[in-house]
């Protein structure tokens, strides 16, 4: 019998024979971070990367007597974040807390949802690549406080086993999460693994078109667990669940849950039982392993937290909100698509580059939409990327719409373009400006072009000779001293038509 | 009505993080049993219509605006740290859990 | 100076305001005072000394400079040591705390400081204001003032011992389940538990956050209803502060001061909180207290209030259990003290579990383990939930009553001040002594504790508890104030006045004292 933890991922079965024996069902617990101002239940700020344990109070910290005063704004992106994903907003609600002890938690109790949520049964509906439409039944969406962040120290790796000591910063303890907890999710089939995946995106995007949460994984303000369970086909029992937890990528969302798959099956085909227990993905072996078994010590002996009241959240206020809702991330990808005319890799390639927005907004700007994508996800996408920035932080819609009307009116060629695109990047000013200062713009007078076309003729005077016997070809020889001589500020189109012209006219 | 056993208190002081003696185990699981006897009749009256009260104050709604106030300085926030290194609480290995 | 001790609050701010004496003066007089008695006594754990003298100096430059001060600005006032102060140790009477200072201020104490009040010290507690007696204070036993081998009362035995030994004219308690009220009782000072909501809890170390309300601790029901409107009113860091103006508490005081303030007024006598289990000097002075009030012109009602019978078992279940949570926090992470294991890894879950163990005293262990027994899953539904049940039962026992009558009264305890040691070894015998003063806290209602004279049988102090629907606090100080006019008349001096000399400095003091 196979033990159920992998040494390396060898002994798996394979992902298609494990879908032969097993049917998976999945669930997931995404996890989104607010980006209020303040913390849920202080007027500390909530803000990333600050000094360890600036932003915090009495409390947050839980000092003896701190006492929790809940954010309306945080109620309010909740509400809205529940009606996004369809769900119902509790008529009444009311904070519970949950009771464990962890260093990083100072209050020694979460301040959290149990019985009554702020919302509750709702559904997305994702698409997966094959076009495949799947619907994910939400349970519940409910409010929590944050914990803060544990560094531990010593001990080769950095991480908790063989740390010999470990240092807690409060300043992310009392942030705002709201929970968001699926339903089963039955009948995934070989999808299970993109099902994870497009499942977990549609909440960031959501939670980021509703501008609740900055929603980047890679800071953690989307955090998914994700639960799995395999029963034999013809089954209709359902099997011992695993929840991995803080699967903190998209790609990560997908490999954990096919190995997670692979992993049960490999041990339940053996004859062997999984363990209901938390379990941990591991990015570099792409494996996860077993963290504490669920048992009696996890009693969170939940109860109303007695410092706080219940919540009824008034019908108007909820329509009110409703009524602020941006259109579905999903029917806006339709739609732009649609009006943009583009192909279906170009235009995954924005959405993939998270240039969705900046392109809508280039367009709105004035500017043509394949203009706007090709110039975002070219040369200011390489540069961000040279830069390790977003592209979106390098220029603003309207100045890129400005530039690309410079080209289109012929005062820029594409080279010049880049040229102010990097001036404008550096903060000369807007693309006219540096087109100014710079002295970038096409000469488009002929008299200057003119003067120099004359003189590289009669510098050339075989090539002179051939132009005028017809040989056209050869005016490229004349076009390519112009050009340099006008420094590439020059329409090339317009300087062989001068040069032909030219070598019939000079003396 | 619940009989109290060693075993419950230890498991009850594990979960409250409280590391009882074996004295204090027995002596405790006499104590709680005779307040448990005594405090039990509270489920005599309190029927399934009767709705719980958790706060003796019927007020709903109770909220702050998202306006950042000023958080304690970081001297103050650690004044009574048992242990520190800089300007993180230092605290023992944490048994792994994760 | 020593004459300065002996006065009430607002006498003493009498002097204050027309500058017939400093702030300095009041305040040296009281500290000397703390150094002659509290050796014995121990009402306190921490004495300001000069940073008492200092404020007390600002307040004098203030006046003298012509500033208009709250009238109580210069008065010396002790404050339990539930209550963060950020320049005095705060331990709730715990081994977990020792030598804390918090970095703020509980609301309480800022609106006492912007009023001018003098903070002298901090005083003694059961430990986390658990118990009745103040015999659970890590830091040793209070002595009350009538008779050095019984309790003071708790779990404030602290601020009621102060008070009643002249240490400080005011004090700050808090109330959970008669922390208050009952050390008010059986030390002959007056005590007062606001409605739930009244008075900020931010900054009080909480027991059970759904039952705890800090109040007011005085010789005289108007020094009572001044410090009342200093603390009062809406705090936005508690949550469950009420947002009502409140009238003011003083005025209220006054107008029972006026004849007939009690004619017509409707009193109703709780039936199930009388006879048996009742001391019979305590009764007997409860009955004649009656009898004074149907004199002055009340109409004494029976009520009935059937589920009292219920309230000290739903109590020992929300109580221990909101504790349970609320005493999660002190792990040796944060601040307190760090203890580690006498064997076993060094981790943090082996030196939380260590520390809590050497911080915690028995009581308090006693109800994290009830407490975190009532909430464990199997068992939330018949105890937590239950209790909670029981709680709604209480409260339309209370609006029943008091749609029949403007005040309800019982005697503050069943019994005067009871000798040290002699209910530590029964905590149940411990819990029913809290049986008067419990429901006022489940209901969220005011209550208030008034001296009415001393038990024949061992010349201890009998209190009166009065209680008003929530918000209606200012009829406590009207019918207190009143009752209180009526008792001193008749016994031709203050109640405290009659208390035992407590150093042969007290005797030639109360000679020439202003009683």
């Amino acid at each position: 019998m196979p033990n159920a933890e992998m040494k390396n991922r060898a002994e798996l079965m394979d992902f298609d024979t494990a879908l032969e024996l097993f049917e998976p069902v999945l669930g997931f617990e995404v996890h989104v971070e607010l980006n209020t101002k303040t913390k849920m239940f202080c007027g500390c700020a909530n803000e990333f990367g600050s000094g360890a344990n600036t932003n915090t109070c009495p409390t947050c910290l839980g000092l003896p007597g701190g006492l929790p005063q809940v954010n309306k704004k945080a109620i309010e992106s909740s509400i809205r974040l529940g009606l996004a994903l369809g769900c119902e907003i509790a008529e009444h609600s009311r904070f519970a807390r949950k009771n464990y002890f962890y260093p990083d938690t100072a209050k020694n109790f979460q301040t959290s949802q149990y019985d009554d949520p702020i919302c509750h049964d709702g559904s997305i509906t994702i698409e997966l690549e094959s076009g495949r439409l799947v619907t994910v039944e939400i349970e519940r969406a409910h409010m929590e406080d944050d914990a803060g962040k544990l560094t531990h120290m010593g001990g080769a790796t950095g991480r908790i086993q063989g740390a010999d000591y470990s240092l807690v910063d409060y300043n992310r303890g009392g942030v705002p999460l709201v929970e968001i907890v699926t339903q089963m999710i039955e009948g995934a089939e070989h999808d299970a693994p993109e099902i994870g995946k497009t499942y977990v995106a549609a909440i960031r995007e959501i939670a980021k078109a509703l501008g609740v949460s900055n929603a980047r994984m890679e800071e953690g303000n989307v955090r998914c667990d994700a639960n799995v369970s395999l029963r034999p086909r013809g089954s209709n029992v359902l099997g011992t669940r695993t929840e991995t937890k803080n699967v903190n990528s998209l790609r990560s969302v997908e490999r954990a849950v096919r190995y997670e798959i692979q992993r049960q099956a490999t041990v339940l085909a053996g004859g062997g039982t999984i363990t209901q227990e938390t379990r941990h993905w591991h990015e570099d072996t792409g494996i996860t392993s077993a963290g504490r078994p669920k048992s009696d010590a996890d009693d969170y002996r939940y109860f109303p937290e007695p410092d706080l009241l219940p919540m009824a959240p008034s019908r108007e206020w909820v329509e009110e909100l409703r009524l602020t809702l941006p259109e579905p991330p999903a029917a806006r990808r339709k739609r732009l698509q649609a009006a943009w005319g583009f192909a279906n890799l170009e235009f995954q390639d924005v959405v993939n580059s998270d240039l969705l927005d900046a392109v809508e907004a280039t367009v709105a700007a004035g500017a043509s939409a394949q203009a706007a994508r090709k110039w975002w996800t070219g040369e200011i996408a390489r540069l961000a990327n040279a830069a390790g920035v977003a592209a979106d932080s390098l220029v603003t819609p309207a100045q890129l719409a400005a530039l690309i009307e410079l080209v289109e009116a012929g005062t820029l060629t594409d080279r010049l373009a880049r040229q102010v695109l990097e001036g404008v990047i550096a903060g000369e000013g807007t693309p006219a400006e540096v087109v100014d200062s710079r002295g970038l713009a096409v000469v488009s007078d002929d008299g200057a072009l003119i003067g120099a076309i004359d003189a590289a003729l009669l510098g050339q005077p075989d090539v002179l000779a051939k132009i005028r016997d017809g040989k056209v070809q050869a005016a490229g020889a004349v076009i390519g001293a112009v050009m340099k001589a006008m420094r590439g500020q020059a329409d090339a189109a317009r300087v062989r038509e001068l040069v032909l012209e030219r070598a019939q006219a000079i003396e | 009505m619940s009989e109290i056993t060693a075993e419950q208190v230890a498991h009850l002081a594990y979960l409250a993080r409280i590391d009882l003696s074996p004295l204090e185990i027995t002596s405790l699981t006499r104590d709680l049993g005779q307040i448990v006897d005594s405090i039990a009749k509270v489920s005599e009256v309190a029927t399934a219509d009767t709705p719980a009260t958790s706060h003796p104050m019927p007020l709903t709604n109770v909220f702050r605006d998202d306006v950042v106030v000023p958080s304690l300085t970081v001297e103050q926030a650690l004044s009574g740290a048992p242990d520190r290194a800089g300007d993180k609480f230092r605290v023992p290995a944490i048994l792994d859990e994760e | 100076m020593t004459y300065l001790t002996k006065l009430s609050a607002a006498a003493l701010s009498e002097l204050l305001v027309s500058k017939q004496v400093s702030a300095v003066e009041a305040t040296r007089a009281h500290l000397d005072h703390i150094t002659a008695v509290d050796t014995d006594l121990h009402a306190f754990l921490h004495v300001a000394g000069d940073a008492a003298l200092d404020a007390a100096a600002k307040i004098d430059a203030r006046r003298a400079a012509g500033e208009v001060l709250n009238s109580l600005a210069g008065v010396p006032i002790a404050i339990k040591d539930v209550l963060a102060t950020q320049d005095m140790p705060t331990t709730a009477g715990s081994k977990i705390l020792e030598g804390w200072v918090p970095p703020y201020d509980a609301t309480v104490v800022a609106h006492l400081r912007a009023a001018g009040l003098i903070l002298l010290g901090k005083t003694n507690m059961d430990e986390f204001a658990m118990g009745s007696s103040t015999e659970h204070s890590a830091y040793g036993v209070t002595r009350n003032p009538w008779d050095r081998d019984r309790i003071p009362g708790g779990s404030g035995g602290g601020s009621a011992a102060a008070v009643a030994s002249f240490q400080a004219p005011l004090a700050l308690g808090s109330d959970t389940g008669g922390s208050i009220r009952q050390p008010a009782a059986v030390t002959g000072s007056v005590g007062v538990k606001p409605t739930y909501g009244g008075v900020s809890r931010y900054g009080a170390i909480a027991l059970a956050s759904s039952l705890d309300q800090v109040g007011p601790v005085s010789r005289t029901v108007y020094d009572a209803a001044l410090l009342h409107d200093v603390i009062g009113g809406h705090d936005p860091l508690d949550s469950t502060s009420l947002t009502d103006s409140w009238p003011s508490m003083a005025a209220a005081a006054q107008a029972g001061l006026t004849d007939g303030a009690l004619k017509g007024v409707r009193v109703g006598v709780i039936k199930e909180l009388a006879g048996d289990g009742f001391q019979a000097g305590v009764t007997q002075r409860f009955t004649e207290t009656l009898a004074l009030l149907v004199a002055a012109g009340a109409e004494i009602t029976e009520v009935s209030a059937p589920n009292f019978e219920y309230a000290v078992a739903a109590y020992y279940l929300i109580l221990p259990a909101e504790a349970s949570s609320n005493l999660a926090r002190f792990d040796s992470v944060r601040f307190g003290i760090r203890v580690n294991p006498a064997s076993g890894s060094l981790t943090s879950e082996h030196v939380m579990s260590a520390t809590r163990e050497a911080g915690f005293g028995d009581e308090v262990k006693r109800r994290i383990i009830l407490g975190t027994y009532a909430l464990s899953a199997g068992y939330y539904d018949a105890y937590y939930g239950s209790a909670q049940k029981v709680r709604t039962l209480i409260q339309r026992d209370f609006a029943a009553a008091f749609s029949q009558v403007d005040v309800l009264v019982s005697p503050s305890a069943p019994t005067t001040a009871f000798k040290f040691g002699e209910k530590l070894a029964d905590p149940m015998a411990m819990y029913i002594n809290d049986v008067t003063t419990i429901p006022a806290n489940l209901a969220g209602v005011p209550g208030m504790s008034i001296p009415i004279g001393l038990a024949p049988e061992d010349g201890l102090p009998v209190g009166l508890q009065i209680m008003a629907p929530a918000k209606a606090d200012a009829r406590l100080y009207t019918v207190g104030a009143a009752i209180e006019q009526l008792l001193e008349a008749r016994w031709g001096h203050t109640m405290l006045s009659q208390a035992p000399a407590l150093t042969p400095t007290e005797m030639f003091a109360s000679k020439e004292g202003a009683v």
